[in-house]
């Protein structure tokens, strides 16, 4: 990670600690907030606590008046207080995940600046109109020094454009009509001459404007998977509300059974319904989706939706650019093989003439080659030659010096420039030319026209570092990766290999592209891709993941539902394990909330019924045996595990934030560590916690010791 | 516990084990309309059933198709058997002149209340009998009106799990099968054969068959005792096997003439598990990966053994009372006939007896070789438990393995996403309806068994009332205590799980507690089943997802164990408080001298 990052501002980045005074200020003035019942009708799990809390207020008041012992009244003060708590909690959790987000987009806010654009109105004539009036299909003129006031395409002329507003990246770029680089951003400024841009978004639908809704999750919608498991949640809510409301009648048949004990009252059954029904997940569920977004956003990409980040974890296969994505974006020379009679010394000296006005990444890295042959670095103006640019036609460039014409090319050309000097292609050099393109390589032939074949430059394609251990994690985690390359098969073929993908489309073109796509769906699986130009536009579209580059066309950047600002591809393997990570927090969290209820029962179930069938003289019956926990009384005991159930709330808000620990291994390893971390610690956990919470309570005398 | 009776209980897990796979095999085969050895002699029958019925065979049917003829099946045969039975006093075949003026003064009149009782009990496969059968009924209300129901509701059951089990299998298509083909297939090619044999082998052993008048004997000691008659070992095979479990008689298998010999109810406890653990198979074989279904039966099988085990073990600890008075009751002196032999059969003892028990309330059968309301606190528990599981364990025909498959579902989305990947089972990604139709399943299950117990146990009704001639509904309960609460906990437990076992001591046969059992039985069947087929057909409209390393794996022990786990929290969790009311304070008390 770079500090080119624009979202997020630098000196936030830095850091980036969880919890920020400003925000937890405001997440604490915002949970209250959110008391709004229409608000929390969202969230079923959390509105049954915030109606238990509600009815618990009303008996507590009530029995404040009736004169109730001060024993009695103290447990319903504390039931009722942590019952309320219990639902602050939630909302802040909720509130502090929107906090970081809701800081950005104040951020970007301020940097956007009211500007004014000049609209054409006619034929030539210009007029001036804030950018806020600016409609699609508006042509504005921007010139030197301005803001450009929309989203649009360049329709004449070429300029350099500072898009760090956007991208955090300080280089101005160019901009200019057709072709892949006729994008211009809102916000962004024109450094030098000028751009006549055509309008393509309505106002409020701008790059920027789209940027700062999401940042800030305005727009935010339940995913699918966060729908389905709201479902569960409400319906395990459901099934407790019965088994608890069910209670009352049956422990009025006991008493009466028994003649002896109480029957439950309703400050122990609502605690036991609060404590029951999933509230730990139910009041973390939606900052754990805020908090992914958020993640995506940490890596300076925009996710269109939560949905896409969902997606991404569910993803099967990979299909990667070779270029910039797998390999260096440039080849590079690595070996001189010099055809028969002519040594490697010769063929280095002819191969950095002909390159020292190839500004090209190959060419610089044929004159650093040739350098190990004890050439030392020759400066243009030292020697006297003609040079000759690369052209379409001819397909080679090269060096004329002192009537030496010196060639360099592909395969083809070069053989064809040879036999036009009357001279014969050496077998040995046939041959190596094959080996050369057999390894992913592509053979570069230097030639002159006098001595004929002086032998082949090999350019490699150098395959990024710690890729193939990446590939790796991936398929160890059910991920395949296909690379995409318009090299032809043996090249791909090797390069492959060397970068261990499981597989290649060589060749490839748009349709070729898309066909991949429509066979992996078909397949069942789920596919991610990255693209940039205007013909990748339909394949980001169909893909189910498709990561657009900020680099790209406006119509690659609408295609995909993601875009990385960074233009760095290789960011969706990133992307497939915020996803990943995502889900896992979810059922990691579902789980240890689930499994809570246990201990939960051996806290409350004891403190409701022991007192039944109790022998004379005894306060205890015989089920205060479950109290296995041997906790104080049935107050502490109630108490307890409701104030138990409301600090995991917050004792589990950094995990909802930061996600699970995550490495990529295979399901059934992941599966068993999350299971044993959640599962059985979801178990464990709330016997000690009650236990203590038990201890505290009595010690600070808030309930009595029997 | 003894070394015998442990020997007993691990030969019969051996036994149906080897039994499973060919079973499922030929399920399949049937199912799947594939060749069968049977072909030669049934397919002219089935050709001529579809004739008769106007069916259209090779139809396929949409989910809702398919619900709307099994709904509409069971209603008209549940009107069939309703009208059967009020109407058995003008019908044949009534030798005792059940509901005329001739019926033997013992008779209970079949009220409309206790018609429509025994009608939903029949058509939901719970056989839930608030009734005895030799004091009330006809041999033509037994044949026509119930019997044929142990038929069709077995194969009712069957055929909505094969709908499911369709729903996983195929992909990107809207149909699970047709419903008249599967009702008259499983029918005719699986339970047809198998009783056919099987009811001779029960005639061998010694159950009765016929159509005689009541027996009347004179005892050693001089008295005089009636020996009903009928056909009952035709009756008994498919009571069994289609896990219906309504006895012939009052005692149910208890009964010699239903249940002879300590063979017969080897027989008898192997024919209920046979074809719910056969399924387990089909379904392994259907989705093309047979690990999938012994994952399914492993879990099956520990809640099972555990639930033999202790119930084996608490009947032969017996009452700590009884031990205590110098009596000698111990299994080490007695063997399998020591401990509690409460309402036990000396021919079968405790070991077959806590077997028979725990098979017949983990499947939704409910036969019984012993009486349930005697066992030890524990020992109750397990059958009570089993039952609130929600039927699964084994189960119904099919209504076990399509429950079963709910709870598998809904574990791999509880804990599979804990890999990082929208859940998925057999290839088929588990999303927002597939959850909302598990969780309807569960909710129909806990709301049926739950409320109507608050209701029956609170419910203040004057004194001969019509709705309910002892009063308030706690009064009709034969036990005081914590007993008494689990006798209405049991009844409406084992109604809404479509089981039909009874904590017998409760008097079940008034207008209140015939018509909330009823609908008991019609939530635990239908509100269950319909869910079932939208699971369905949801299912069987998305695409197959091919397994990979990032897929949570669904084949072995880790997701057996997290799936016991997920059915003992999520089914078994809600019924704790309630269990502690009941048989867990009783068993408390009982160590405390204090019995009910």
């Amino acid at each position: 990670m770079d500090d080119k990052l624009s979202l997020v501002p630098v000196h936030q980045r830095k850091k980036s600690p969880l919890f920020q005074v400003a925000i937890l200020g405001r997440a604490a003035k915002d949970s209250v907030i959110k008391l709004n019942p229409a608000v929390m009708a969202k969230n079923p799990v959390m509105m049954v606590v915030a109606v238990a809390s509600v009815i618990t207020s009303i008996l507590f008041v009530k029995d404040l008046f009736v004169g109730l012992p001060f024993k009695l009244l103290l447990f319903e003060g504390q039931i009722t207080v942590w019952l309320w708590f219990t639902v602050l909690f939630a909302n802040f959790a909720e509130a502090i995940a929107e906090g970081r987000g809701k800081a950005q987009a104040d951020a970007l806010r301020r940097n956007r600046k009211e500007t004014m654009a000049e609209r054409e109105s006619g034929k030539g004539k210009y007029e001036t109109v804030p950018a806020t009036a600016l409609k699609k299909g508006d042509i504005v003129l921007v010139k030197a020094g301005e803001y450009i006031p929309s989203d649009g395409d360049v329709i004449e002329g070429v300029a350099t454009v500072d898009e760090s507003a956007i991208t955090g990246e300080s280089a101005p770029v160019i901009r200019e009509s057709g072709g892949d680089r006729s994008a211009v951003t809102g916000g962004t400024k024109v450094l030098s001459d000028w751009l006549r841009i055509q309008i393509t978004v309505q106002p409020g639908e701008t790059f920027m404007d789209r940027m700062i809704a999401l940042v800030e999750g305005a727009q935010r919608q339940k995913t699918p998977n966060e729908i389905a498991l709201n479902i569960l949640l409400a319906g395990l809510t459901i099934i407790f509300l019965l088994a608890v409301a069910t209670l009352l009648p049956f422990s009025v048949y006991s008493v009466r059974a028994a003649g002896s004990g109480q029957p439950s009252d309703l400050f122990s059954l609502l605690s036991l319904l609060v404590c029951l029904i999933p509230t730990t997940i139910g009041a973390l569920l939606s900052a754990i989706g805020i908090a992914g977004m958020d993640r995506v956003l940490q890596h300076n990409i925009l996710a269109m939706s939560g949905k896409a980040i969902e997606a991404a974890g569910d993803v099967d296969t990979l299909l990667l650019d070779k270029t910039g994505t797998i390999t260096l974006g440039n080849r590079q020379a690595v070996e001189f093989v010099a055809a028969p009679g002519i040594t490697k010394e010769e063929l280095a000296n002819a191969a950095q003439l002909s390159s020292l006005a190839d500004e090209t990444p190959e060419g610089r890295s044929i004159v650093a080659l040739a350098k190990q042959y004890g050439l030392r670095e020759r400066a243009l103006s030292t020697v006297e030659a003609e040079f000759i640019a690369f052209s379409a036609q001819t397909r080679m460039s090269g060096v004329d010096v002192n009537g030496t014409r010196i060639r360099k090319g592909a395969t083809d050309s070069i053989y064809k420039f040879v036999r036009e000097q009357g001279m014969s292609i050496p077998p040995e050099i046939e041959r190596e030319v094959t080996r050369i393109a057999q390894a992913g390589g592509t053979p570069l032939l230097t030639a002159d026209n006098q001595r004929g074949l002086l032998g082949v430059i090999y350019l490699k394609d150098v395959v990024k570092g710690g890729m193939k251990e990446r590939f790796q994690q991936l398929r160890a985690m059910g991920i395949r990766t296909i690379m995409i390359t318009g090299d032809n098969p043996l090249t791909a073929a090797a390069i492959a290999s060397e970068a261990g993908v499981d597989d290649f489309l060589a060749e490839a073109t748009p349709e070729t592209k898309m066909q991949l796509i429509r066979k992996e769906q078909s397949g069942g699986r789920l596919v991610a891709m990255t693209g940039d130009g205007t013909n990748d536009a339909p394949a980001l579209a169909a893909a189910d993941v498709g990561l657009a580059m900020n680099t790209g066309t406006q119509a690659a950047k609408e295609a995909g539902n993601m875009v990385d600002l960074d233009s760095n591809p290789t960011k969706l393997i990133e992307v497939v394990q915020i996803g990943k990570q995502l889900l896992m927090t979810r059922g990691a969290l579902t789980t240890f909330s689930i499994a809570n209820d246990v201990a939960k029962y051996f806290a409350i179930i004891p403190a409701m019924f022991g007192a039944l069938y109790a022998a004379q003289g005894s306060t205890h019956g015989p089920l205060w045996a479950l109290n296995i926990m041997g906790l104080h009384s049935p107050h502490s005991a109630i108490l307890a595990a409701v104030i138990f159930n409301a600090l995991i709330i917050i004792a589990l808000i950094p995990l909802a934030l930061r996600g699970v620990s995550y490495r990529p291994m295979s399901a059934e390893a992941m599966l068993k560590q999350n299971l044993l971390i959640y599962g059985i610690g979801g178990l464990v956990i709330p016997f000690p916690g009650i236990w203590l919470i038990d201890q505290v309570i009595v010690a600070l005398h808030l309930a009595p010791v029997g | 516990m003894t070394l015998m009776g442990c020997e007993q209980i691990a030969l019969f897990s051996i036994i149906l084990l080897l039994l499973t796979k060919p079973i499922g095999a030929y399920i399949a085969a049937v199912m799947e309309q594939e060749k069968t050895i049977l072909d030669p002699v049934i397919a002219p029958l089935e050709r001529v059933t579809y004739k008769a019925l106007g069916v259209k065979s090779g139809e396929e049917m949409h989910w809702t198709e398919y619900s709307f003829a099994l709904l509409a099946f069971s209603l008209v045969s549940a009107l069939f058997t309703y009208a059967v039975l009020r109407l058995q006093g003008v019908l044949p075949l009534n030798p005792m002149g059940f509901s005329t003026g001739l019926a033997p003064a013992y008779a209970t009149n079949m009220t409309a209340d206790l018609a429509f009782n025994t009608a939903m009990s029949f058509t939901t496969n719970t056989n839930w009998q608030n009734y005895s059968g030799e004091a009330t009924l006809s041999y033509l209300s037994q044949m026509l009106g119930l019997a044929f129901h142990n038929w069709v509701s077995a194969s009712v059951g069957m055929a909505a799990c094969m709908a499911l089990i369709r729903g996983f299998a195929r992909h990107s298509t809207q149909t699970v099968g047709n419903f008249w083909r599967d009702l008259v297939r499983c029918t005719l090619y699986i339970l047809m054969p198998i009783c056919l044999v099987y009811s001779l082998l029960l005639v061998w052993q010694g159950a009765i068959q016929n159509f005689a008048p009541y027996v009347i004997a004179s005892t050693v000691e001089g008295a005089k005792q009636t020996l009903p008659q009928g056909p009952v070992a035709s009756q008994e095979a498919i009571k069994m096997l289609g896990i219906n479990g309504g006895g012939f008689f009052n005692a149910n298998s208890a009964h010699p003439y239903e249940n002879p010999t300590p063979l017969s109810n080897l027989l008898q406890m192997l024919s209920i598990f046979i074809l719910p653990a056969g399924l387990t198979y089909t379904f392994g074989k259907l989705v093309k990966d047979t690990r999938q279904g012994w994952a399914l039966l492993a879990a099956m099988y520990a809640f099972f053994l555990a639930g033999a085990l202790i119930c084996y073990h608490c009947e032969a600890l017996g009452n700590p009372n009884i031990s205590g008075q110098s009596v000698e009751v111990s299994t080490k002196a007695l063997g399998d006939l020591g401990g509690n032999m409460e309402g036990k059969e000396v021919r079968f003892g405790l070991a077959n007896s806590a077997l028979f028990a725990t098979i017949t309330t983990d499947a939704s059968c409910g036969a019984v070789n012993a009486m349930h309301d005697s066992f030890t606190p524990l020992g109750g528990l397990i059958p009570l438990l089993n039952i609130q599981l929600g039927e699964i364990v084994f189960g119904g025909v099919g209504s076990g393995l399509y429950g079963m498959l709910v709870f598998a579902v809904l574990t791999v989305f509880i804990a599979g996403l804990m890999v990082g990947r929208t859940p998925e089972y057999v290839g088929k990604k588990i999303e927002q309806k597939d959850v909302k139709m598990a969780m309807l399943f569960i909710l129909a299950g806990s709301l049926s068994i739950l409320v109507f117990t608050a209701l029956g146990s609170v419910l203040d009704l004057p004194a001969k009332d019509w709705l309910n001639p002892p009063g308030a509904t706690y009064n009709n309960v034969n036990n005081a205590g914590p007993h008494g609460f689990s006798e209405i906990l049991y009844a409406y437990s084992s109604a809404t799980g479509n089981n039909g076992s009874a904590f017998a001591g409760l008097t079940g046969n008034t207008p209140f507690f015939n018509t909330t059992l009823g609908l008991a039985m019609l939530i635990g069947r239908f509100l269950m089943m319909i869910p079932v087929l939208a699971l369905a057909g949801s299912l069987a409209e998305k695409k197959y997802v091919p397994p990979t390393s990032g897929t949570f794996p669904t084949h072995g022990w880790l997701f057996t164990a997290l799936l016991i786990s997920v059915i003992l929290i999520v089914g078994a969790l809600t019924f704790f408080p309630s269990l502690t009311l009941g048989p867990i304070v009783e068993h408390c008390l009982m160590h405390a001298q204090r019995l009910f």
